[in-house]
C-alpha cells in the first residue's frame, strides 16, 4: 500500500446563511450551491480548471436534483469535465463529502477536490402522496384503455393532499427537537446553561464578523452580507423570556433561542495535497487527519438521537493516541445547545463512560474557552448539508491564524445527524 | 448604458430634425476590438521637425500605410489620421505651417479620425520665440479638437529632447480605437522608453495586475480589459460586493480578494496576497472610489473623512506598503483614477474634488521613486462616463453633463480602462507622474 499523502484544507467559502423563508426564499439548492462553489473558485483563482472530484449534497432534494452537485459544477466557473457526485447523510452530509474527497487525496486518487453541501427549507420538495402516486404509476403501465379508465376512476379528492417533508425521524415519528428533549431531560441540562451557550455562540459569531474573520470565508448572495439569524445584541434576559418549544410545556428547557432554526445556505471547502496548494500559491490552512463515524440505537430508546458523536470520539482518540484535552479548538455542532451540553456531560460521566463507552476513565472536561470560538450553528443557523463544510473551513482558518497553539494547532470537529448518525474528525495545522 | 438621445439623432428622421435645429450629433465612436488594425486606413505624417521620421517608422512598424504627404483625393479619399511634427516650429510666423498642412487635409479625414501634433515641451526650448511657438500648439490642438466631426480627436504629444523613443506608445495609443474618448489632451513624454514594444493583441501577457473597486462599473471594465490583453487580474472590492466581484474574477480567470482598502493592513494583505499567489505585482490600478456629495456648509465631517480615506489616503497607504514589502515587479506600473472634478472642481464635491486633486499630487510625488524602480505612476481623470452612478443622475443634469464635450456624448467605462491599459504598457514608461484626462475634451477645467 502506498504511503498516505496529506489532505490539506486550502480554502473555504459559503454564502451567508439565511433563516427559512427570508433572503433565499426564492433560491433553489442548485442556485445556492453554484454560488458557493463560484465564490470558492473566484477566491482561489480556479476558473476554467478541472478538479479531481467534487462531492456534496443536500438533505431536502427535489427528484430532479438527483445529480445536484454535478449540475452545480456544470453551472459553475469550473471546467465542465470536473467529475462530481452526491452524498446524503443528513447533517453530516458535507463533512462526509469533504472526508470522501480528503480520502481520495490521501490515497493519491486525486490531487484536489471540493467537499460541499446545501440545503433549503424554503424551496423544499412537495411530493404526491403515496396513494395518488401508486394509481398514477399503475395507470401509466395500464394494458388497455378500459384498465386505464378503471384505475383513473380510483382517484379520490383525498389523494390530492401532498406529501410535505417533515423534520422527523422515520422510525419514531418524533421530531429532532422532541428527541433532544428526551436526552436533555435525561442529562438534566439546565435552561440557564443552554441559554448561556446560545448567547456565547451569537457573541462569538458577531465578534468574528466584526473583525473581518469571514472576509475570505463568505461571499454575499442575493443582497445578504451576513448570517441573518445572528443576534449580536441578544442577552440572557431576552433568551430567558422565550417559552419552551420542545419537551414538557411547563418544565421544558429548549426554546427557539437555544435551538437552531430552519435555515437556507450552502458551503464548500477546497481540499488538496500540500504540493498542489503550493503550486497554486495557495495556503495549507490545516490538514484533515482522521475521522470516525458512529451511530446509536435511538429507536428502542437505548440512546439519544443526537448522541452518536459521544461514541465516535473515544474511538477516534484511541486510534490517534490522543486525549480529549489534547485539542486547541473544539467545533461541536450546535444542533441544540442541549446537544453540545449533553455530549460534554456524557464525556465527563464515569458511569456512562464505563457502561456505554467501555472506558475505565471518562474522557473528562474540556476547556470551554476553546469551544466554538467563532460561533456555531445556534448563531449561523443550520442548513443541514452545508454545516459540515462551514465548520471545517472555519476551524481550518482558525488554526491557520495562530502559530502559538499549545497542542500545535489541533481541532476536534463533531457533528451529530438525523438517523442517530454522527461523524467526528481531527484537523491539524 | 443607453444614450437615448444619441440613438434618436442617429436615426434617419431624428437626424433630419437635429440638422434642422442645429442639435449636437454624437457619433458612434470607433473602439478597440482585439485583432483590429491600429487605424482604419492610411495616415499622413507631415511636418519637418526632428520627430517626423521616428513617427513614420513607429506607425509603419505598427502596420499602417504611412504617406509623407497627402495623396490625391482620387487615390485616397479618406485618411484615418494626420500626424504633424511641429517640433521644428521655432517662431510665431513659422506656425503658418499648421495652416498649410491642416487647411486642406482635415476635411479628408474619415469617421473617428485622429489628429496628433508632435511638439517639444515649451520649457525645453532655448529661445523665447521657440517657447512661445511650442506653447501656441496647445491652443491650436484644443481648438481643432472642438472642430472635429464624426468622433474625431486631436491630441498633442510633447517629446522632451532625448526621450524620442518614448513617443511610440502614446502615438500608437492615440491613433488606435483605445483612445476613443481622449481628445484635446497634452501628453508629455519625459523619458525614453525602456521596455519592448508589446504584442498589440495581448500587451499585458504574463503581467499580474491588481484592480481595486473591480466588482462593477469602471473597475469591472478595467479588470476585463487588462485580462483581455493578457494580464492575470486580482480583483479587489469590499466584502459586501463579493458576489459581483466573484463573477468578474471568474469571468476574467482571475482571483477575488474581498478587502476594504481603508483597512489599516490593506496594503500588507494585498502585498502578501500578490506575493503568495503570483510572486510579484506588475500593474496596480487604484480605482476604488466613492462620492458623498454636499455643499461645504451642509457636509458632515464624517463624509469628508470617508471620501478622503477611500479616495486618497488608502492609495497612499497601499502604495507605501507595496514599496515597503518590495512586491513590485521589475517594470511596475501604478495607475490611479482621478477625476475631472479634481481638475475643474464641482459644486457639492469639495471633499471628492480635494481627494481626486490629491491623487494628481500623489502621482507627481511618487514618479521619481517609481522611475528609480524602472516603473511609472500616472493617473487618469475620467470626465462624464456612462455608469450605474451617472445613470442615477437626474435626466436634465445627465443630458447636460454628457453633451458638454467635443464628442457630444458620455464616455464608456472601457474608454477609461483602455487608457489605463496603455499607461501600463511596457514601452509606455516615457510618460510618468502625469494625469491624462479621458473626457472627450470636456469643457470643464479645460
Amino acid at each position: 500500500m502506498p504511503e498516505l499523502r496529506d489532505a490539506a484544507i486550502v480554502a473555504g467559502n459559503r454564502i451567508p446563511f439565511a433563516r427559512s423563508g427570508t433572503a433565499y426564499a426564492r433560491a433553489s439548492n442548485l442556485d445556492m450551491l453554484t454560488a458557493a462553489i463560484d465564490g470558492l473558485v473566484a477566491r482561489t483563482g480556479l476558473a476554467g480548471e478541472t478538479l479531481g472530484e467534487v462531492a456534496g449534497g443536500a438533505v431536502l432534494k427535489h427528484a430532479r436534483d438527483f445529480n445536484l452537485v454535478r449540475e452545480a459544477v456544470l453551472a459553475s466557473a469550473l471546467a465542465d469535465d470536473t467529475p462530481a457526485f452526491d452524498v446524503q447523510k443528513a447533517c453530516d452530509t458535507s463533512l462526509e463529502a469533504t472526508l470522501a474527497v480528503a480520502n481520495k487525496v490521501r490515497l493519491g486518487q486525486v490531487d484536489v477536490g471540493i467537499g460541499c453541501g446545501v440545503d433549503t427549507t424554503s424551496d423544499a420538495p412537495v411530493a404526491l402522496n403515496d396513494d395518488l402516486r401508486k394509481v398514477l404509476l399503475a395507470a401509466q403501465s395500464a394494458g388497455s384503455p378500459g384498465e386505464w379508465a378503471r384505475l383513473i376512476g380510483q382517484l379520490r379528492p383525498s389523494q390530492i393532499v401532498p406529501e410535505v417533508p417533515r423534520n422527523e425521524e422515520a422510525s419514531t415519528g418524533l421530531s429532532m427537537g422532541e428527541h433532544q428533549a428526551i436526552t436533555t431531560a435525561e442529562w438534566d441540562i439546565s435552561r440557564q446553561a443552554q441559554d448561556e451557550l446560545a448567547l456565547a455562540s451569537h457573541q462569538h459569531l458577531a465578534a468574528a464578523w466584526d473583525r473581518g474573520f469571514f472576509d475570505d470565508l463568505v461571499t454575499p448572495y442575493l443582497g445578504l452580507e451576513r448570517d441573518n439569524n445572528l443576534r449580536p445584541d441578544s442577552t440572557l434576559e431576552k433568551l430567558g423570556a422565550l417559552r419552551p418549544v420542545f419537551g414538557d410545556p411547563d418544565t421544558g428547557t429548549m426554546t427557539a433561542g437555544n435551538s437552531t432554526p430552519l435555515t437556507d445556505g450552502a458551503a464548500a471547502v477546497l481540499v488538496a495535497t500540500p504540493e498542489w496548494a503550493d503550486e497554486h500559491g495557495l495556503p495549507v490552512l490545516a490538514r484533515l487527519v482522521d475521522a470516525e463515524s458512529a451511530a446509536v440505537d435511538y429507536v428502542h430508546g437505548h440512546e439519544g438521537l443526537l448522541m452518536a458523536p459521544v461514541y465516535a470520539v473515544p474511538r477516534l482518540l484511541a486510534r490517534n493516541g490522543l486525549t480529549l484535552q489534547d485539542f486547541d479548538l473544539y467545533e461541536l455542532h450546535e444542533a441544540f445547545a442541549a446537544t453540545v451540553l449533553a455530549t460534554l456531560a456524557a464525556w465527563e460521566d464515569e458511569e456512562f463512560s464505563r457502561e456505554r463507552l467501555g472506558l475505565d476513565e471518562p474522557l473528562g472536561a474540556i476547556d470551554r474557552e476553546r469551544l466554538n470560538v467563532a460561533g456555531s450553528s445556534l448563531a449561523t443557523g443550520h442548513p443541514f448539508a452545508a454545516t459540515g463544510a462551514r465548520i471545517v473551513a472555519t476551524a481550518a482558518k482558525l488554526l491557520a491564524e495562530r502559530d502559538d497553539w499549545a497542542h500545535g494547532g489541533r481541532a476536534l470537529v463533531s457533528i451529530c445527524a438525523a438517523g442517530g448518525n454522527g461523524l467526528v474528525a481531527i484537523l491539524e495545522k | 448604458m443607453s444614450d437615448l438621445y444619441a440613438r434618436i439623432v442617429n436615426h434617419d428622421l431624428g437626424q433630419k430634425v437635429a440638422d434642422l435645429v442645429g442639435l449636437p450629433k454624437p457619433a458612434r465612436l470607433r473602439r478597440h476590438e482585439p485583432g483590429q488594425p491600429l487605424a482604419d486606413g492610411p495616415v499622413v505624417v507631415g511636418g519637418d521637425g526632428d520627430l517626423a521620421v521616428a513617427a513614420h517608422t513607429v506607425l509603419a512598424e505598427a502596420g499602417l500605410v504611412v504617406h509623407g504627404s497627402p495623396a490625391s483625393a482620387d487615390e485616397v479619399p479618406r485618411y484615418a489620421a494626420l500626424v504633424f511634427d511641429a517640433s521644428g516650429l521655432a517662431t510665431s510666423p513659422e506656425l503658418v505651417a499648421l495652416h498649410d498642412f491642416f487647411h486642406t487635409t482635415v476635411r479628408r479625414l474619415g469617421a473617428s479620425a485622429r489628429v496628433v501634433v508632435l511638439a517639444r515641451p515649451p520649457a525645453s526650448t532655448t529661445t523665447p520665440a521657440a517657447r512661445a511657438a511650442q506653447r501656441a500648439l496647445e491652443g491650436f490642438t484644443r481648438s481643432l479638437g472642438k472642430e472635429m466631426r464624426a468622433g474625431g480627436t486631436v491630441n498633442l504629444v510633447e517629446v522632451a529632447p532625448g526621450a524620442e523613443s518614448g513617443m511610440a506608445a502614446p502615438l500608437r495609443f492615440l491613433l488606435s480605437g483605445r483612445s476613443a474618448f481622449v481628445s484635446g489632451q497634452r501628453i508629455t513624454v519625459s523619458a525614453p522608453a525602456t521596455g519592448p514594444t508589446p504584442d498589440p493583441r495581448a500587451p499585458h501577457t504574463g503581467r499580474v495586475a491588481v484592480v481595486t473597486g473591480a466588482a462593477r462599473g469602471i473597475g469591472e471594465a478595467i479588470a476585463r480589459t487588462l485580462a483581455r490583453d493578457g494580464a492575470t487580474v486580482v480583483c479587489v472590492d469590499l466584502p459586501s460586493a463579493g458576489d459581483d466581484l466573484a463573477t468578474v474574477a471568474n469571468d476574467v480567470g482571475g482571483t477575488a480578494l474581498q478587502l476594504d482598502v481603508t483597512d489599516e493592513d490593506a496594503g500588507a494583505v494585498l502585498a502578501a496576497h500578490v506575493a503568495d499567489r503570483h510572486g510579484a505585482l506588475d500593474i496596480m490600478v487604484h480605482n476604488a472610489g466613492i462620492t458623498r456629495d454636499k455643499t461645504m456648509v451642509g457636509m458632515d465631517r464624517a463624509w469628508w473623512e470617508l471620501v478622503l480615506a477611500v479616495n486618497l489616503t488608502a492609495i497612499e497607504a497601499i502604495d507605501a506598503a507595496l514599496i515597503e514589502a518590495d512586491v513590485l515587479g521589475p517594470q511596475p506600473r501604478i495607475v490611479c483614477v482621478s477625476s475631472m472634478s479634481g481638475i475643474a472642481g464641482n459644486r457639492g464635491q469639495s471633499n471628492y474634488a480635494a481627494s481626486k486633486a490629491g491623487v494628481i499630487g500623489h502621482v507627481e510625488a511618487l514618479a521619481r521613486d517609481l522611475a528609480a524602480r524602472g516603473g511609472t505612476i500616472n493617473a487618469v481623470a475620467p470626465g462624464f462616463i456612462e455608469t450605474e452612478m451617472t445613470a442615477a443622475v437626474p435626466v436634465g443634469t445627465r443630458e447636460f453633463g454628457r453633451r458638454l464635450n467635443s464628442l457630444s456624448q458620455g464616455g464608456l467605462p472601457i474608454d477609461v480602462a483602455e487608457t489605463i491599459g496603455y499607461l501600463a504598457w511596457l514601452d509606455a514608461d516615457g510618460v510618468n507622474g502625469t494625469t491624462l484626462r479621458v473626457c472627450g475634451q470636456n469643457l470643464l477645467g479645460a
